[in-house]
This record gives C-alpha cells, sequence and structure tokens, in this order.
C-alpha cells in the first residue's frame, strides 16, 4: 500500500478515536439542550469526573478503606462511574439548575461555568494537576489488532465499537420509543405533556442525570488512553462547543455524525499540516458560520 | 426586564433628582479613591485594580447593555496585551503609540469576532466567542514572537511623551488612572448617548428594535469592536504595568473571570464593573496562599452570584436606594 494512503489511514483511525468523545459528549449536551434549554458548561468537567471515579474506584478506593487489596476494575467502573455521574449530575438539576429554567439562558450556562471552577479547583487541590496514568485496563483488551494497514490498539477498537453502539443506542431511545417520544413531546410543548399526566419535573432531571452519565461513560473510556488530569476537561468542553456550533444542536444523528467526522478531520489534518490540527475544528466553525449559520443539522437560525 | 411601573418609576421627577444626587456621590468616591489609592496601596497593585476594572467596564458594555454574552473577551485583552509589548519591545515605540496600537488590534480582532459571532444568538453566541478566543489562544501559544509559554517578558516602560519617566511608579500610576478614567468616560458617554439607548433597545427586545428600523447587526457589531477596544485598552496597559504578557490573560479561564467581575459588581449597571474587578482582583490576592482552592472560591462565587445575587452588588445597592439606572 501507497505509504501515503497507509498514514493518513491510521491518523484518520487516530482522529476517529478523538472522534468517538466529541460524539459523546456533543450527543450529551444535545440531549440536555434539547429538553432543557441549558448549555451545560460542566458538561467537560463531569467527563473529567468520570474519569476521576474510575482512577479512584482501582487506585484510592482500597486504601481509603484500609483494604489494600481492593481495586475495583475497570469493567465494574464502566457500569458505577456514569451512574455516580449522573446522580450528581441530577443534584445539581434538581438543587441549583431548576431555580434558573425561568430566566435566560445564559444564567445556566454562567451556574455550570461556576460548577466547573469548583470540580477542577477540588480535584487540582486532591491529584496530581498534570495527570495520572488509569492502571486499570483489563487484560482481554490489551495488545494490538492488525488492521492491514496499521496495528491499532485492541482498547482503542474496542472504545469505538463501544460508543457507536452508545450513540445509536441513544438515537434508538430518543427517536424510536415511548420515553424518547414523552421526551421530544416534552421539547416541543412541556405544558400540554404536563396536562396529560406525564411528571416533567422528573424528567428534565431523568434526562440530564442521563446526559452528563453520557459524560461520565466518556470519562472512564478516556481514562486508560489519555491520562487523567482536572484539566482533561476544560480544554474538551471549547472543542465541543465548536462541534455542536458546527452540528447545530438540534439533531441527535446530527451531533454523532459531526462529532465521529470532526475527529476524523482532525486526525487527517495532523498528516498534511500538524501544527493546525489544534485549530483546524475551530476554523470550520468560522467556515460553516459563514456558509450556513443554523449549522449543518441546525433545523432553524 | 423593566415593565411599565418600574420605568414610570424610574422616571419619576423625585428618582431623577436623587438618582442625579447619588449618581454625582458616586462619581466625586470613585474620582477620590482614583486619586489617593496610591496612599493606601502598592501602586503596581492599584494599577491592577484600574485595569481590571476597565476591562470589566468595557465588558459590561456588551453584557449590560447590549444583552451580549461574551466568553472571549480574554482574546482581545491579552491579544492586545502581546502586540502592544511587541510594539514597545522590539519595534521601540513610545509606551503611547505601543498601547494605541494594542487598542486599534484589540478592535479590529472585535470586529473580525463580532462578524462571525452575531450570526448567532443568545447562547450560541457565547459558545462561538469561547471558540474564536481559543484560535487566539492557540496563536498566542504557537506564534514566535509571544515567547509561547515564558510569554513576553522585559517590556520596557519608558517615557510618556519622551519626558514623563514611567519606571517611576507614581507617574506610573496616574498615567494608568487617566487611562482608566478617560476609557470609563468614553464607555459612560456611549451608554448615554442615542447609540446606547438602542443597544439598550435590542436588550429589552431584539425584534422590537429591528421592526423599529434599526439595524440591529450593525449596532451590535460596533458594540462589539468597541467593546474589544476598551479590553484591549486595558490589556495593553496591564502589559505595560507588569512589564510582561503571558498567555493567561489570554486564556478562557480570564474570559470567565471578567463575567464573574461584571456579575458580582451588577451587569448593567455603570459602577457595578468597578466594584467588582476591586472585589476579585483583591480576594485573588488575599487567597493567593491557598493555592488552587481559589479558584473553589472563584467557582463557588460564581454560583451564589447566579443562584441569589443576579442584580449585584452595586444594583443591589440602586434597588435599595430606589435609583435604578442611575448608578
Amino acid at each position: 500500500m501507497d505509504p501515503m494512503i497507509r498514514l493518513i489511514l491510521a491518523q484518520g483511525m487516530l482522529g476517529l478515536n478523538n472522534g468517538v468523545f466529541y460524539a459523546m459528549l456533543s450527543l450529551g449536551l444535545a440531549v440536555i439542550f434539547g429538553l432543557l434549554n441549558v448549555v451545560n458548561f460542566a458538561h467537560g468537567a463531569l467527563y473529567m469526573l468520570g474519569a476521576f471515579l474510575a482512577l479512584i474506584l482501582y487506585s484510592n478506593l482500597g486504601p481509603w478503606l484500609g483494604i489494600d487489596a481492593l481495586h475495583i476494575g475497570f469493567w465494574p467502573a464502566l457500569v458505577l462511574a456514569p451512574l455516580m455521574v449522573a446522580a450528581f449530575g441530577m443534584l445539581i438539576e434538581r438543587f441549583l439548575l431548576r431555580r434558573l429554567y425561568k430566566l435566560d439562558p445564559i444564567y445556566s450556562l454562567l451556574l455550570t461555568f461556576g460548577i466547573t471552577l469548583v470540580l477542577q479547583g477540588v480535584f487540582i487541590n486532591f491529584f496530581n494537576a498534570s495527570g495520572t496514568p488509569y492502571p486499570g485496563m483489563p487484560d482481554s483488551l490489551k495488545g494490538v489488532v492488525n488492521l492491514g494497514f496499521m496495528m491499532f490498539p485492541k482498547y482503542r477498537l474496542f472504545v469505538i465499537v463501544f460508543s457507536i453502539i452508545v450513540c445509536f443506542g441513544t438515537w434508538f431511545i430518543i427517536e424510536r420509543t415511548h420515553i424518547g417520544a414523552r421526551l421530544r413531546a416534552g421539547t416541543e410543548n412541556p405544558e400540554l405533556v404536563k396536562a396529560f399526566g406525564i411528571n416533567v419535573p422528573l424528567m428534565v432531571m431523568l434526562t440530564f442525570g442521563f446526559g452528563t452519565g453520557l459524560a461520565g461513560l466518556a470519562g472512564v473510556l478516556a481514562a486508560p488512553i489519555y491520562s487523567v488530569s482536572p484539566l482533561m476537561g476544560a480544554n474538551l468542553i471549547i472543542v465541543i462547543f465548536a462541534v455542536v456550533v458546527i452540528g447545530g444542536m438540534g439533531s441527535i444523528l446530527g451531533a454523532v455524525v459531526t462529532g465521529f467526522s470532526l475527529g476524523l478531520i482532525e486526525g487527517i489534518t495532523k498528516v498534511f499540516y500538524a501544527p493546525a490540527s489544534n485549530t483546524v475544528i475551530f476554523l470550520l466553525m468560522v467556515i460553516v458560520l459563514l456558509v450556513r449559520p443554523q449549522g449543518l443539522f441546525g433545523k432553524h437560525g | 426586564m423593566t415593565d411599565i411601573a418600574e420605568f414610570e418609576a424610574e422616571t419619576a421627577p423625585e428618582t431623577v433628582k436623587r438618582g442625579r444626587v447619588v449618581q454625582g456621590l458616586a462619581w466625586a468616591v470613585l474620582l477620590a479613591a482614583v486619586l489617593i489609592a496610591p496612599a493606601f496601596l502598592y501602586p503596581v497593585f492599584a494599577m491592577q485594580l484600574l485595569c481590571f476594572a476597565l476591562f470589566a467596564a468595557a465588558f459590561n458594555l456588551l453584557i449590560g447593555f447590549t444583552g451580549l454574552l461574551s466568553f472571549g473577551h480574554a482574546a482581545f485583552f491579552g491579544g492586545a496585551a502581546y502586540i502592544a509589548g511587541h510594539v514597545i519591545k522590539v519595534w521601540g515605540f513610545p509606551p503611547i503609540l505601543g498601547i494605541l496600537a494594542g487598542t486599534v488590534f484589540a478592535a479590529a480582532l472585535g470586529w473580525l469576532v463580532g462578524m462571525l459571532a452575531i450570526r448567532r444568538q443568545g447562547i450560541y453566541f457565547a459558545m462561538i466567542t469561547l471558540a474564536l478566543a481559543q484560535i487566539v489562544y492557540f496563536f498566542a501559544l504557537q506564534m514566535p514572537f509571544t515567547g509561547g509559554e515564558d510569554g513576553l517578558q522585559g517590556i520596557p516602560r519608558g517615557h510618556l511623551l519622551g519626558v514623563i519617566d514611567l519606571s517611576q511608579p507614581l507617574n506610573m500610576y496616574y498615567f494608568v488612572a487617566a487611562v482608566f478614567l478617560i476609557g470609563f468616560a468614553v464607555i459612560y458617554r456611549v451608554v448615554h448617548s442615542p447609540f446606547g439607548q438602542v443597544l439598550q433597545a435590542i436588550r429589552e427586545n431584539e425584534p422590537r428594535a429591528l421592526s423599529l428600523g434599526y439595524n440591529v447587526d450593525r449596532f451590535k457589531l460596533l458594540a462589539f469592536v468597541l467593546s474589544a477596544g476598551l479590553a484591549g485598552l486595558a490589556g495593553s496597559t496591564k502589559a505595560l504595568v507588569f512589564q510582561f504578557a503571558s498567555l493567561t490573560d489570554a486564556h478562557w479561564q480570564m474570559s470567565g473571570e471578567v463575567i464573574l467581575m461584571t456579575l458580582l459588581g451588577g451587569m448593567g449597571t455603570i459602577f457595578g464593573p468597578v466594584v467588582g474587578a476591586v472585589i476579585v482582583v483583591a480576594l485573588q490576592h488575599m487567597l493567593s496562599g491557598i493555592g488552587s482552592w481559589v479558584q473553589v472560591v472563584i467557582g463557588g462565587t460564581f454560583i451564589a452570584c447566579v443562584l441569589l445575587f443576579r442584580r449585584g452588588i452595586v444594583g443591589e445597592i440602586a434597588r435599595m436606594l430606589k435609583v435604578g439606572g442611575w448608578l
């Protein structure tokens, strides 16, 4: 195979790997925005929280409880950490965000920004600011797979496949089930849905929990790949915002497709002009704003 | 935001009278504080307060008087600092020209960012400004002239108009005080001009302002350029004060801090951003011993302001004295 094509494919795969996190996070943002009209700035911080919970479950919980041999591994963490993040998210919704729904949405953006600073500050105090590697990667996912054009880490392949399933599952729940129908109805007209006897505040709380749980899940998936650091979410959330502006927050599928493709584009940019790979997503956002301001999948301006 | 009863109360003759007196007093307190500050504070600290106060007041022009939340104002503040520093240090220009260059750069950058951001509204506007400011941050990180992680160091203060030695702390202080007062007066003037009235109309009801025949986008863009330029004035001056331009000034966290200053002091008030800036900067100084807990305190203040205290300090005082709009 031509080495150039091989390089593009290889960087594309790595880019797709970043795209996983863009897709899962912008999906959660879109789900939350759809029902609550809230842009959750804390989404990046909750992703960081998910990664830290996985790390804590493996490395710190045992010593804290005085049982040094206790390591709660990757598979249990993949379930436990997102649930904990979702619970935390629901507390935020119930006790803080709920007071702001009648106001301009910028207040909820500012509130979640404050939460981001608090979470970051706390973790910087207790953990290494420059990052800690996650030691709990399961043996079954260690090693590499031969993709024909490159040797690809088995774990990263698992992350790509797993997240596609999660994204598709979310799309299916929201677009094809009764629960999803109620959710979409709640987005369109909450008063009417209330009149049908559906507990809308509860639905809102669970939706926020679901969206933040997705962020937590992305965090657990990221832990074995990137080092777990208090600032891992901060830089990501800004990229996610650009992804969301490009895709438009109107559609679930749009968020997922945009997330994966932008990861891919970012990866391929590395082949041609590496210094631009940091900014290519932002530059694409500029182009989209000039050509189609409502976003690629946006319904209205 | 303002309903008719509130509007009538605000324009009643006795309110106007009281408002004039209270505002006059506030101006007197501000002028006196600016003039005598060096007697009580370290000049550099006092200058830092003035720079951030101007930055927050410039930011307030957008959020408070036009209703636009920019989450990228650090790009103008920090970007202008690099330009001013480079022009003064490398090109050897006098300090005033350096500050002017930083201001013009920030206004031009504001025009570009504003052009793009006003294509979307509300929450998207905030996200777009944040993302565009991140491009500026990456430029500041990667371009050779900015010094990357080290920043641009050793900017000479030079002589004002070739005569007054700005390396003398007091000379520098009164120069910064003059810059602050000029910038602050410009903002006051803009807010109380017919142009400023249209901006407030856009804040209150954009579709109505549009239907009255105002070119809303042009007004928004001009407000954005003014705000960015004045933020650049503050940033350039700060670079001269500290003789240093750094990545911190261009980082998104700085954009967050200026929001907090304005929110805490009172969005849409005249004196609020100054009060907010003084409190936030003083808080950071006092808490500098506790390391990253400062961030937790700042974040907690944010949450408290949004939940309990949306009018801000000056906004609450104005409400208690029944002089809404005058402070």
